[in-house]
């Protein structure tokens, strides 16, 4: 993973968490949309709330996409998760409000969740089609960079997959 | 009779937006690392390549009909119970999905990782 991969994530968690934060106080202030009164829509969209929400749900679909090209999805799905965590926390500590203890529960497990998927590798190697793509030196080098540093996860099957895959 | 109205609501979200992520999970891995395809050809090339991907628009229309049939179902149910099953139960589904579709290695970390995040979700948005 290079600092590049890493921010892109935290665009993915950071976007979407602001533009949904965003879109609903918009919401709150624009009230109920209802199938009678399409109109409403156009009302919607005209708050700078909303307006600003959809800018920041379109970043973030960006980086979602961005992360998708290079990995697994069941490594980015929780990185997008981390945004509860991050909504709790400024709930806690910008707005001083209370957070329960079945919330702080919560957040560590979906933290504890992040954590697991990230010790491993961000990439599945299975098909002879990548790993012939592998052999081209730039990916080979991505690949390198995506493996993760030295620890437990070193030792799993997982990884020896990766790096056999950018030896061959 | 009302509450089979809502967990079936419940589970359309949920098929929607998995058929969805898996989709653009998909189109993402044929068009490849963006980062590489933006430094060798441009990024006009990346918007191409994801413009050009029939399965992006796939996933894109399938997520759009997530978020309508989420519409309906928070019209039926309350926002505490659909809100967080559906979000949790999409992380479930998509592990169950990516391992068959998209034939990612959902080893036992990862597994353990969708169920806590699961978890978290309903107890964070409950």
């Amino acid at each position: 993973m290079t600092f590049r991969k890493y921010l892109v994530l935290a665009g993915v968690t950071v976007f979407a968490t602001a533009g949904d934060s965003m879109l609903s106080h918009g919401m709150k202030q624009t009230g109920n949309i209802s199938l009678d009164h399409l109109q409403g829509v156009i009302l919607a969209v005209l708050n700078p709330w909303v307006a600003v929400g959809i800018v920041l749900l379109l970043a973030f679909f960006a980086s979602y996409m961005n992360a998708l090209s290079w990995a697994d999805l069941t490594y980015v799905l929780p990185a997008t998760s981390l945004g509860y965590v991050l909504l709790a926390l400024v709930a806690k500590f910008a707005l001083h409000e209370q957070v329960s203890p079945l919330r702080w529960l919560g957040i560590a497990l979906i933290s504890g969740g992040v954590g697991f998927v990230a010790g491993g590798p961000a990439l599945t190697a299975h098909s002879e089609d990548e790993r012939a793509r592998s052999k081209s030196p730039l990916l080979a080098k991505e690949a390198r960079n995506g493996a993760p540093m030295s620890d437990a996860a070193h030792a799993s099957d997982d990884v020896r997959a990766v790096s056999s895959g950018v030896q061959r | 009779m009302k509450s089979a109205y809502i967990w079936g609501g419940i589970l359309v979200v949920m098929f929607a937006s998995v058929v969805g992520d898996v989709l653009l999970a998909r189109a993402m891995k044929q068009v490849g690392d963006v980062h590489e395809l933006w430094r060798r050809a441009g990024l006009w090339a990346v918007f191409s390549h994801v413009l050009g991907n029939p399965n992006f628009f796939l996933g894109v229309a399938a997520m759009a009909a997530s978020f309508f049939s989420l519409l309906f179902a928070l019209s039926w149910g309350e926002v505490s119970l659909v809100g967080p099953a559906a979000a949790s139960l999409t992380f479930i589904g998509n592990a169950f999905a990516a391992k068959i579709f998209l034939h990612e290695k959902v080893d036992q970390r990862r597994w353990f990782a969708a169920i806590l995040v699961a978890a978290g979700v309903v107890l964070l948005a409950g």
